[in-house]
């Protein structure tokens, strides 16, 4: 492990790392913009300059890699005038658009003229060179040739990601620009990651363009519930609007990306269709009703079933969609107020959904499938309960995120479960299930809740609740232990943290986790 | 002296491989395969202190000596013949009138480093002299020169030759490597080097034509006779493009160390129209200028030259006399580096343009004093602040240029035109000038 000095500090750094690497290790920031732990290094912005004793000129941080006793200033005179003027170079033609640029306020140009440059332009405004502006360059990208700083950061995600090169740089010297091939759009499945990426406002989401200053934005630590991958994600999120997906690094699951289709999930998340209060059947119409009453009622017929049909008589079947802890939450509350042992997992995918790529995308589009494997809940389990159905044995079905509706099409569930004589449906928004059900519980979304998905290798990670629910709606883990405290009075777990806490403690798969630990990056189920 | 590099000027027809052969060509090659082993050659050429003549005058033999011995990867020569450096025509000449001369210098190079395939790299323009070679190529292959087991010694190499699209930038070596994989000419970051890591990821060697050109001589005659040519440190002979307003502009090949004052007057023909020297750039047009007063003082040699403030570079002198207007040569300067620049750096990306238009404007009588410290300033921002030295290509002229000659430069702001035109923007002289 080579020891050496950074601004004075002694680092104790790993052989491989370049020196920006090493300076974050002591908290020193190495100005950057070309450089991207995830790609190859071109040291072409020249941003990160700093003075190393014994060598002749500055020497780049990116392309350096630590020796030991190597002494270097990150702030020296040299250093500082070099990364001065870096700034300088580079805003010499950028056309300092600020005011309607969306990625002021998290752009690199501005952070760094305010740290390192804060000198009036030398060079006239109106000598800057023109090159193109607001150019849609497809897969909802859009590219300001003009604010571009030329890093490449974008041409090598394209070249070596995704390996399909859709951006290049053409012409050249102060003429560059970055551009498509003519007539070949992008047309990439993982495109926003580019915008991620660019350091400036040259490449923007079309999605997100004016929609919101990024300085209003909040950021809570999530996971993309579009697939089973379980990307880690940051949730931008103003006002209990969502307005952006942006992926949070995670060297296990989705290193520093995700996909387009994951990243634009959100909208579905806050329709027009979700639920905001309890509903109840009357007179073939879904009408409201307090919590209060909702409970009870669920409480009082399924004691009324139980005594009447027995146990089994209840059965729940648990979407994939739903957290860990929800599903543990029913699961248990099947057990132990309601004494069934049916229980079944639905983990569907619409069809013409994408399937398998070799990047991140996964087929089965349930963010928790393989923790519901995990739980023990049958993942072939409706088959079993459909037939309980159509021998009479089964009367009352708990759906918690299922649309089984959807899912199975309306005829199939008619011929499966039409009989069933009462159906209770925890759902965030109001499907054609719901339209089905003798009582809806309105439910958090997962943006939401705090809680975790396990990915489809068995990585646990940890989601957090950005913003409370709408309207009347609560956490589904609430709603469970409202119903079982209504069903035998016992005090049942309500946080996050505390279903996880018995979920671990009964389930050897969760065995020695813990949510509080789980950390940035998640850790493996036990088994 | 006797001419070893421009041994065309006596030998009718010398890239014709029978006249190169009768005139003891492929003798150096035969020596080469089978009476010295590889660490000979590269010992024979790191004593002879030849130095790379593409402008870096790196030692030739140290630079061969960074290959891996056993490298289990193929090695590769490239020979550079992208000639782009302006006032250099040499390799041109070369190309065209001794081609075997150094398709010799390739084979005894790639037999001591161990390379089996090289490629010559010739600029875009350079069709004619692809063709001569292409054809000095096809005879070699003929007579076994190059191919399968050459001159039955057991040694393989394969020659192929490859012509650039006409960027300046694909002569600095690791551009065109790149290039040479098909590739945006961008150079590349060091290390890895280029001894490492080469063409196609592959420990490769690049050589300048006059480079390679030496080594047949080098090899035939011994590195002591090399040594004995010009100053010890960078010995050997070289041929200088002498250009610019000199009454016998031309191609000369002279020992190294050889007084600039005598290239200019004496072998030159002095200046044109008897007028007085002004300046002299020494080795082509990124280096630092010398005035007159400098010029007549230094001996061409990589030494000396770097001691007066300059570098030898490629050796494309370029002379300008009095009515030279020094704010319109930088200008020149400056357009071709920002046209050239790759872009890549920001420095260089942004920093030529910037220097350009500052000129342009001087040039115009648009100038203000501030922009002169303001040249200055971008100009040692850019330098050695980049990826490869094109940066400093400009820079370097840029800080000669506008200390020396800043009385042009405040002339040009003061008068608010050049004051080597006159009103109607004519050309005249800094005397006609003066009357107004």
């Amino acid at each position: 492990m080579p020891k050496l000095t950074i601004d004075g500090k002694e680092v104790d750094a790993g052989a491989n790392l370049n020196l920006i690497q090493a300076a974050e290790l002591v908290g020193i920031e190495i100005p950057q913009y070309c450089y991207h732990p995830g790609l190859t290094i071109v040291g072409n912005c020249r941003m990160c300059l700093v003075e190393v004793e014994k060598a002749p000129k500055l020497q780049i941080a990116c392309n350096t890699r630590v020796a030991e006793g190597m002494v270097v200033h990150t702030k020296s005179d040299k250093a500082r005038t070099a990364q001065k003027a870096v700034l300088e170079f580079l805003l010499i033609n950028h056309p300092i658009d600020c005011p309607v640029c969306d990625q002021a306020g998290e752009c690199k140009l501005q952070d760094y003229y305010m740290d390192y440059d804060q000198q009036p332009s030398r060079f006239p405004l109106p000598e800057k060179n023109h090159k193109g502006k607001a150019i849609d360059i497809g897969s909802g990208v859009m590219l300001d040739q003009e604010r571009c700083i030329l890093c490449a950061r974008c041409t090598r995600f394209f070249d070596e990601v995704t390996k399909t090169s859709e951006l290049a740089i053409f012409e050249r010297g102060d003429h560059n620009r970055i551009d498509i091939n003519p007539g070949q759009p992008v047309n990439n499945k993982y495109a926003g990651n580019v915008v991620d990426i660019c350091p400036v406002g040259a490449l923007t989401e079309k999605e997100f363009r004016f929609r919101m200053r990024v300085w209003y934005l909040h950021r809570t630590a999530s996971v993309c519930g579009g697939c089973e991958r379980g990307c880690a994600i940051d949730i931008h999120h103003h006002r209990g609007r969502i307005y952006r997906f942006k992926p949070r690094f995670n060297p296990g699951v989705n290193s520093y990306w995700m996909c387009d289709e994951g990243r634009h999930s959100f909208p579905a998340l806050q329709n027009e269709t979700r639920l905001t209060s309890p509903l109840v059947q009357s007179k073939d119409q879904l009408v409201t009703e307090p919590w209060g009453e909702g409970i009870r009622r669920a409480a009082s017929i399924i004691a009324d079933y139980r005594r009447r049909y027995g146990p089994n008589s209840i059965a729940a079947v648990v979407d994939a969609q739903s957290t860990n802890e929800e599903a543990f939450a029913l699961k248990q509350l099947m057990k132990t107020a309601i004494g069934s042992d049916r229980i079944a997992t639905l983990s569907w995918s619409p069809p013409g959904a994408s399937g398998d790529d070799d990047l991140l995308i996964r087929a089965n589009k349930n963010p928790n499938a393989r923790g519901l494997a995990a739980l023990a809940i049958p993942a072939d389990g409706l088959d079993g309960l459909a037939a309980a159905v159509a021998s009479g044995e089964l009367k009352m079905l708990i759906a918690m995120r299922a649309d089984l509706v959807r899912a199975l099409g309306e005829e199939e569930f008619v011929r499966r479960f039409g009989a069933l004589d009462y159906m209770l449906v925890l759902s965030s928004d109001a499907n054609e299930t719901c339209q089905m059900a003798n009582q809806v519980w309105p439910i958090a979304a997962y943006p939401e809740i705090d809680g975790s998905f396990t990915n489809f290798k068995g990585r646990v990670q940890r989601i957090n609740a950005a913003f409370p629910p709408p309207g009347a709606a609560i956490a589904a883990i609430e709603a469970i232990a409202r119903l079982g405290h209504a069903l035998d009075g016992v005090d049942r777990p309500s946080s996050a943290d505390a279903v996880f806490a018995s979920m671990t403690a009964a389930e050897p798969a969760f065995k020695g986790l813990s949510l509080a630990t789980l950390g940035e990056h998640g850790a493996d189920l036990a088994s | 002296m006797e001419r070893i590099l421009t041994r065309w000027l006596d030998i009718p027809d010398l890239r014709k491989l029978d006249v190169y052969v009768g005139n003891g060509g492929y003798k150096a090659l035969r020596k080469a395969l089978f009476d010295m082993k590889p660490e000979e050659i590269i010992n024979e050429v790191k004593n002879s202190n030849l130095r790379g003549r593409g402008g870096a005058a790196f030692p030739t033999g140290v630079k061969w000596s960074f290959i891996p011995k056993d490298s289990k990867k193929p090695v590769y020569l490239c020979c550079n013949a992208d000639e782009s450096e302006p006032g250099t025509f040499a390799n041109r000449y070369e190309l065209e009138l001794d081609p075997h001369g150094i398709i010799e210098g390739i084979a005894i190079t790639c037999r001591a480093v161990g390379a089996h395939i090289a490629y010559t790299y010739l600029r875009g323009e350079f069709t004619v002299q692809k063709r001569i070679l292409d054809a000095a190529i096809a005879e070699a292959y003929a007579s076994n020169y190059l191919g399968k087991n050459i001159l039955g010694s057991g040694f393989d190499l394969d020659v192929f030759t490859h012509r650039g699209a006409g960027a300046y930038i694909c002569g600095e070596e690791t551009g065109l490597l790149e290039s040479l994989e098909g590739k945006r000419a961008y150079p590349r970051n060091r290390p890895p080097f280029p001894a490492i890591q080469g063409a196609f990821g592959c420990p490769t060697v690049v050589n300048n034509v006059e480079t390679l050109a030496n080594v047949p001589h080098i090899i035939n005659r011994g590195a002591d006779w090399y040594k004995s040519i010009g100053p010890e440190k960078s010995p050997g002979p070289k041929i200088f493009c002498l250009s610019g307003h000199v009454n016998k502009p031309g191609l000369y090949e002279l020992p190294m160390g050889f007084p600039l004052k005598d290239l200019i007057y004496d072998v030159g023909g002095g200046i044109l129209d008897g007028k007085a020297l002004k300046g002299v750039i020494p080795g082509g047009s990124s280096f630092p200028i010398f005035t007159a007063e400098e010029a007549v003082k230094v001996n061409m040699d990589f030494e000396s030259v770097r001691a007066a403030g300059s570098l030898m570079g490629t050796a494309g002198v370029m002379v300008m006399h009095e009515d030279t207007c020094m704010v319109d040569a930088l200008k020149t300067i400056a357009h071709f580096y920002h046209h050239e620049s790759c872009g890549q750096c920001t420095p260089c990306r942004e920093g030529c343009g910037w220097i350009e238009k500052l000129v342009t404007e001087i040039e115009a009588g648009r100038g203000k004093m501030e922009d002169l410290k303001v040249l200055i300033d971008a100009a040692s921002n850019m330098e050695g602040n980049t990826i490869c030295v094109l940066a400093d290509s400009l820079s370097m002229p840029v800080k000669s240029f506008v200390p020396k000659y800043r009385d042009e430069f405040e002339a040009h702001i003061k008068l608010g035109r050049c004051p080597f035109k006159d009103r109607d923007g004519k050309a005249g002289g800094l005397s006609a000038a003066a009357g107004h």
